[in-house]
């Protein structure tokens, strides 16, 4: 059974894409570890944390199409996910500071010290473990998709009441993490990490593997949801995005699908989001911030919805010209990603890698003369009702 | 002896001092005033009772001065001085008649001596002395602070001032002053149950801790009378809070009124959704700032109408934003929400940018016209002007909308075209222009709720992005499509709000606000008051 799951959901394009990350996990820490650094291949190691957290978006983004691009759920609230599962680590990684805080008590973390807080508020307690912490990482964001999904589809909220409700979400969950008295840090959240499963968090060492465990950690997901999409489940999924009503008719029951690819597409926010944390050093409940959900939508948009490639490639090149621009014309950036909105729903509205697999396929069938099947079909969104 | 001798002569000069005035209470007053450059602390209260008992205004700045340790004695002849520091020397000035008597070193002079118990009875003999002042501003403050740390020896000096005053207000206040005074004083009983009931009558937040306090040395045949007082204040002061509360709430609620009923407009009738609506609201904002910025410096005179200049203007200028929007990005999105969605989102980034380059990041200043500052009293209540004028405009605005909509032929095709397009169009409605002028007006009104905002909420780029998710949340509770849902949701909201805010902080209260819509669109998807029929589904 895992084998056919996992013939259907290699085709070409996801293979060289997972063989392309599989070979970035290993060439970039290489580059970074074992050539000397003034030698002209050389990937300092800031370049390396800061492609990390790229596949960290681009895994972030690959979720969101999960639930957008073949369950037309656009969820606006997809950060706070992210969020959580950064939160999940974050705590570990405040456990292991341990005595070594500028307050120096080995049990509480400093913010608490200077909250005078005399225990540990039971929602830490086990997060010193990493399997614990990891176990978290997942199941936190997946339970609070699991209870807000099973609430929202059973009473049929969709289309945009969703994607109000999700934004309201991310939005109360901000304000909550913003207090100080829920324990999570307050305002300036958690930082001043030092160790990851007792390796120095910011030796190179390290963070060549956490980038490699971002590469890998993308590669995978992007074979399950892949693995999903192909199933005979992912073509409901698309039924049912394209015609929810006339799908229920048929007989699916169309809330616990959506209930499902919701659940799995949080739980994939949530590992992007604990793999993010380690790599930027700091979670705070900015990162629950509502704009920052909007803006994984426009990675996913930028790469073509309903891809599953696009919203990787998307996460990528929104990023990597972010972290250009922004440092050329801080200025402008907003102007440059309020732009990108705007042009990509009207002119590109199936994205980069939606447009050019379109192109593809047309060639192909001049070329073929007859029409043949269009093997791309499956995945390419139709324009909403 | 010495302190015999001191007595007789302030019985001497009382006695000659008080009843004239001129010369001879001009050196009666300098005996006094000299006299505290002697005494002991354990006298001083003597001293400050003689000196308040002359009713002299110039007692006044002597007592202050006293009061700040600014009176020093000089130590060749005792003559004692209002003083000014001035590195190590002191400027001194006549404490009699006021005029300035040169320069002194520090060594020279020995300070009066202060402690608490002088500072006290300073501030009650200042507090009973001005009682009497003829300029009203003085008195009110005057009784105010007898009234709010009460000193049994200032009855007789409340009792006279009563007595005397004319002013309203003043009296109200000395009235309280007096029954708070004769509580801790030695009157008879019967004058206190008197005072009580006096103060049960007033009640107020002021009465309740003096009556406590009288509570503890009551005598039995008191007790129970305070007793029912306080129960009977502490009543009606729950009441008149849970009367503030309801009245915060419908300001909040009008508040969010004002910015949810463009949104209402836009995404009820027409499907849009304006994600760029907050940013209308800002625009509108920033456009009664240039009014009042223009008015300031070429028109001052004009600056209580800043207002009603800025109102049409606001209109205007969103308006117009609106119409390029819809005619340039959201006319190609239509059918496709969450495009649209993300189409408007971006214009938000856009202009905020926008405003935050030209105007900088920074809040800007935004005054008050005259008759939108202060407050007034009603009852237990505050409530200030310009909450309440926001409240009016809101409701103006809403009643203004609704006429349009139900009575003009404007807004008969805009219905028309809501619930069938088709058939409006074939109708002969120009349904694109219909359109249009939707979301032209939806903007205009969100710019005239940001020149509300802007007397309230500060002036900056972000100002529409606190707004968005709570007009969403008012326009989703309160029914997609129906004016009424919105305004019944925009206060219910605020009122809900204002109500969580003491038991659960205002954090804390928000989010349980959140928490409530998210439940309850689960139980009504389609708001409070939803659209029957075949609107539904369209």
């Amino acid at each position: 059974m895992i084998t056919s799951f996992l013939i259907k959901s290699l085709d070409r394009t996801i293979l060289v894409v997972v063989a392309i990350l599989l070979a970035l996990a290993l060439l970039i820490p290489a580059l970074n570890l074992m050539t000397a650094p003034d030698h002209p291949l050389h990937v300092p190691t800031y370049l390396v944390s800061l492609l990390g957290k790229y596949l960290t978006y681009a895994l972030l983004a690959l979720a969101l199409d999960l639930v957008w691009g073949f369950c037309g759920i656009l969820s606006l609230g997809h950060a706070a996910f992210f969020a959580l599962g950064g939160y999940a680590m974050g705590m570990y990684l405040m456990r292991q500071i341990g005595a070594r805080g500028s307050y120096g008590n080995p049990l509480l973390p400093d913010f608490m010290v200077f909250l005078n807080w005399k225990e540990l508020p039971w929602f830490w307690h086990g997060f010193d473990m990493f399997w614990f912490a990891a176990l978290m990482v997942v199941l936190v964001p997946g339970l609070l998709a699991f209870v807000f999904g099973w609430f929202a589809f059973r009473s049929r909220v969709n289309g945009v009441y969703l994607s109000i409700i999700t934004q309201a979400m991310t939005y109360a969950l901000l304000l909550a993490f913003f207090r100080n008295d829920m324990g999570f840090g307050g305002n300036n959240g958690l930082t001043d990490f030092k160790d990851i499963l007792g390796f120095n968090i910011q030796a190179d060492g390290t963070r060549a593997s956490l980038f490699a465990a971002s590469a890998l950690a993308l590669a995978l997901s992007l074979v399950v949801t892949s693995g999903i999409v192909r199933s005979k489940f992912g073509k409901v999924l698309v039924a049912l995005r394209d015609a929810e009503s006339r799908t229920r008719f048929l007989g699916y029951r169309v809330e616990h699908m959506k209930l499902f690819a919701f659940t799995v597409s949080a739980m994939m926010a949530g590992v992007a989001g604990a793999l993010y944390v380690p790599q930027v050093g700091i979670i705070n409940p900015g990162e629950f911030e509502p704009g920052n959900s909007i803006e994984v939508v426009i990675w996913t948009a930028v790469g073509g919805r309903g891809t599953l490639i696009g919203p990787i490639i998307g996460a990528i090149l929104v990023n990597g010209g972010k972290s250009i621009f922004t440092a050329a014309f801080p200025e402008f950036w907003l102007f440059a990603l309020g732009g990108l909105f705007v042009l990509v729903t009207l002119f590109l509205p199936k994205g980069v890698v939606g447009t050019a697999q379109h192109y593809l396929a047309r060639r192909r069938a001049h070329r073929a003369a007859s029409g043949t099947q269009n093997e791309s079909g499956l995945a390419e969104p139709m324009a909403a009702e | 002896m010495y302190r015999i001798l001191q007595t007789v002569l302030f019985a001497l000069v009382l006695f000659t001092a008080v009843p004239n005035l001129g010369l001879r209470a001009e050196e009666g007053l300098r005996v006094l005033v000299n006299a505290l450059g002697q005494a002991k602390l354990s006298d001083m209260d003597e001293h400050i009772a003689a000196l308040t008992k002359t009713g002299d205004p110039k007692v006044v700045p002597i007592l202050e001065a006293l009061g700040e340790g600014n009176l020093y004695a000089r130590k060749a002849d005792g003559q004692v001085f209002l003083t000014k520091e001035s590195g190590s020397t002191l400027t001194l000035t006549d404490p009699v008649t006021g005029e300035s008597a040169g320069e002194a070193p520090k060594t020279a002079l020995s300070k009066v001596k202060v402690n608490n118990g002088v500072r006290r009875a300073v501030r009650t003999a200042l507090g009973s002395l001005t009682l009497l002042s003829p300029d009203r501003g003085a008195r009110l403050k005057a009784a105010q602070s007898v009234l709010q740390s009460p000193n049994a020896e200032a009855l007789g000096a409340v009792e006279s001032a009563l007595a005397a005053e004319k002013d309203g207000e003043v009296r109200a206040l000395l009235e309280q002053a007096r029954a708070t005074t004769l509580l801790i004083s030695d009157r008879p009983a019967e004058e206190k149950k008197e005072a009580v009931r006096l103060l049960r009558e007033k009640g107020g937040r002021e009465a309740l801790p003096i009556l406590s306090s009288a509570l503890g040395s009551a005598d039995e045949t008191l007790k129970p009378e305070i007793e029912a007082a306080l129960a009977s204040i502490e009543q009606t002061q729950a009441l008149w809070a849970a009367g503030q509360n309801v009245w915060y709430g419908l300001s909040l609620g009008s508040v969010l009124l004002l910015a949810a009923i463009g949104l209402a407009i836009t995404f009820g009738v027409m499907g849009i959704i304006n994600m760029a609506h907050g940013e209308m609201v800002m625009l509108g904002a920033y456009t009664t700032f240039l009014v009042q910025e223009v008015l300031r410096n070429s028109y001052p005179g004009l600056f209580d109408w800043s207002l009603a200049i800025a109102l049409p203007l606001a209109f205007l200028v969103t308006g117009a934003v609106g119409l390029a929007m819809e005619r340039g990005v959201i006319r190609f999105l239509y059918g496709r929400p969450l495009e649209t969605m993300l189409a408007t989102w971006g214009i938000s980034l856009i202009l905020q940018q926008s405003v935050r380059t030209i105007f900088g990041p920074t809040n800007r200043e935004v005054g008050n016209p005259s008759w939108m500052s202060g407050a007034f009293e009603l009852g237990g209540l505050t409530i200030t002007w310009n909450r309440l004028w926001i409240i009016l405009f809101a409701l103006a605005v809403f009643a203004a909308l609704l006429f349009l909509l139900k009575k003009t032929p404007m807004g008969l095709q805009m219905r028309a075209v809501t619930q069938n397009r088709r058939m409006a169009s074939s109708m002969g409605i120009r349904t694109p222009w219909v359109d249009a002028l939707t979301f032209a007006l939806g903007s205009g009104i969100a710019g005239m709720a940001g020149v509300a905002l802007s007397q309230i909420d500060n002036v900056s780029p972000n100002l529409g992005q606190g707004y968005i998710i709570d007009s969403f949340m008012v326009v989703v509770f309160g029914g997609v499509g129906n004016l009424w849902g919105t305004l019944v949701g925009a206060f219910s909201l605020g009122i809900l709000n204002k109500f969580l805010e003491p038991y659960a902080g205002a954090v804390l209260g928000k989010i349980l606000v959140l928490v409530l819509i998210i439940l309850f669109i689960q139980k009504r998807p389609r708001g409070l008051f939803a659209l029957k029929g075949r609107a539904v589904e369209a």
